[in-house]
């Protein structure tokens, strides 16, 4: 199996169905742009390094997911918007464990 | 007025290697970067992380690979606006433009290079109610004037090096510093996470941790915070203060440069693949600020849109001039500065 399910639900509430690849070295927030279900320029600011929270969502189902790392964790304490079940998407590497992932994208920061 | 021929927006390694390409074609530059030092991104965000896909360096830290630019640049002797945000264009009859920044400073030139990135990077603001009321009357995002603060109850919010370097300083300076972090961990210096331990253990700093400002209150000015513990209990402190200096970083926004007129898409400005020219002539867009079809956000893409955007200001600037593109290995560096770098000459000796 190289593709799994994913559930996106945008900064404006609708619920995206999608196909996220394994093999491509890809994580959530990188899924995201490639369906480009936020505007270009809104998500993935920093490219990935964690180290802005334009790429935070709230992980709605009860997919076991990895650890947060130091770096995640670090960033996510000085975002906004921050709930206990959020995550930075650039962080969530995709693998067949994540099937039937559901996440809410964050507000944008203004 | 300062005066040039090409006039960049933005520091960063685009802009920088602009002033490099301008040179080889014996044309000024001079930057305007919001941020206090060149190198945008690279010096701000990452400048300890490696780039592995810059051509000829297999590995290159961020922040060496802007060292290595100003090297590259230093003999072309660029002027530098810093720490100002360019905010208003205005196109004169002659065709040329003038760039006034956000503290009046004002820049003439018959050519503007957008070399801006993701934008100017601007304070990131925590969600209060009446924050914006309190702007600039007790509530600062950067600290210009540390004697401001000089005997002063003073609380500052934020888990990174700038609170924890602004707190240890001003623990001298204020009556009273309190920090407060959302978590009881800090990402900074070692050496600025045991000072700030030092301070909290002999009293000269209050820390609360983990905890969050989650009110302001005053009539005119800043009187005090509200303070809600992170725990189960979510204690509440209300601590009087005269200032609240919350440094959450920055984060990039395109600014006023999106009310220049040019046609922007998906937070772009979109560009003319043939010189990287915008909508409007003479004003060029390159590096991460720009967008075309396939267009990739890389350090080595902004450098060939520089170069191209170079000649066809050299086009502009000079429209009767012939010129035909030389290779540095041929025609040697002459800086502005008076030095030459060329390849040393043959040697021609018989052998006999």
């Amino acid at each position: 199996m190289t593709d799994i399910k994913i559930k996106i639900i945008d900064r404006e509430g609708v619920l995206h169905e999608i196909d996220a690849p394994t093999d491509m070295n890809m994580n959530l927030m990188e899924v995201v742009r490639s369906y480009e279900l936020a505007p270009e320029g809104t998500i993935g600011i920093c490219g990935g390094m964690a180290m802005c929270a334009s790429c935070q969502c709230y992980v709605v189902s009860d997919t076991e997911l990895p650890e947060m790392s130091d770096d995640e964790e670090a960033m996510l304490s000085e975002a906004f918007n921050v709930k206990d079940n959020s995550r930075l998407g650039c962080q969530l590497h995709i693998t067949e464990e994540m099937d039937g992932l559901e996440v809410e994208l964050a507000p944008e920061e203004l | 007025m300062i005066k040039t021929d090409i006039l960049i927006i933005g520091a960063g390694p685009t802009g920088l290697f602009a002033v490099f390409e301008a040179g080889l074609l014996k044309l000024k530059c001079h930057l305007i970067d919001a941020l206090p030092q060149a190198g945008g991104q690279c010096s701000e965000i990452y400048p300890k992380k490696p780039i592995y896909d810059i051509p000829g360096f297999p590995e290159v830290l961020a922040g060496d690979l802007v060292d290595n630019l100003m090297e590259q640049i230093k003999s072309f002797q660029p002027g530098f606006t810093l720490g100002e945000r360019a905010e208003t264009i205005k196109k004169l009859d002659d065709g040329t433009f003038v760039v006034t920044t956000n503290k009046g400073t004002e820049h003439h030139a018959p050519i503007v290079a957008i070399a801006g990135g993701l934008g100017s990077f601007e304070p990131r603001k925590p969600l209060l109610d009446n924050l914006s009321k309190f702007e600039d009357n007790g509530v600062a995002y950067m600290i210009k004037d540390p004697e401001v603060y000089r005997d002063k109850k003073v609380v500052i919010a934020g888990g990174g090096d700038s609170a924890l370097d602004w707190s240890i300083f001003l623990s001298d300076v204020a009556s009273q510093v309190t920090l407060v972090h959302r978590r009881n961990e800090f990402r900074g210096a070692l050496d600025s996470v045991e000072k700030v331990q030092e301070l909290k253990n002999s009293g000269k700093l209050n820390l609360i941790t983990p905890a969050e400002i989650i009110a302001l209150n005053g009539e005119e000015k800043l009187e005090s915070v509200l303070i809600r513990k992170i725990s189960d209990a979510k204690e509440e402190i209300t601590l009087e203060v005269d200032n609240f200096i919350p440094l959450f970083g920055l984060s990039p926004k395109l600014g006023p440069i999106g009310d220049w007129g040019l046609e922007i898409e998906k937070n772009a400005i979109k560009v003319d693949t043939f010189d990287y020219q915008t909508n409007i002539q003479g004003i060029y867009a390159i590096g991460d600020v720009n967008t075309y079809p396939g267009k990739l956000k890389l350090i080595l893409c902004g450098f060939h849109e520089a170069t191209l955007m170079c000649q066809s200001a050299f086009q502009k600037i000079h429209p009767d001039k012939k010129y035909v593109m030389k290779y540095t290995t041929v025609g040697g560096v002459s800086g502005f500065d008076g030095t030459k770098k060329e390849a040393p000459k043959a040697v021609v000796k018989t052998i006999e």
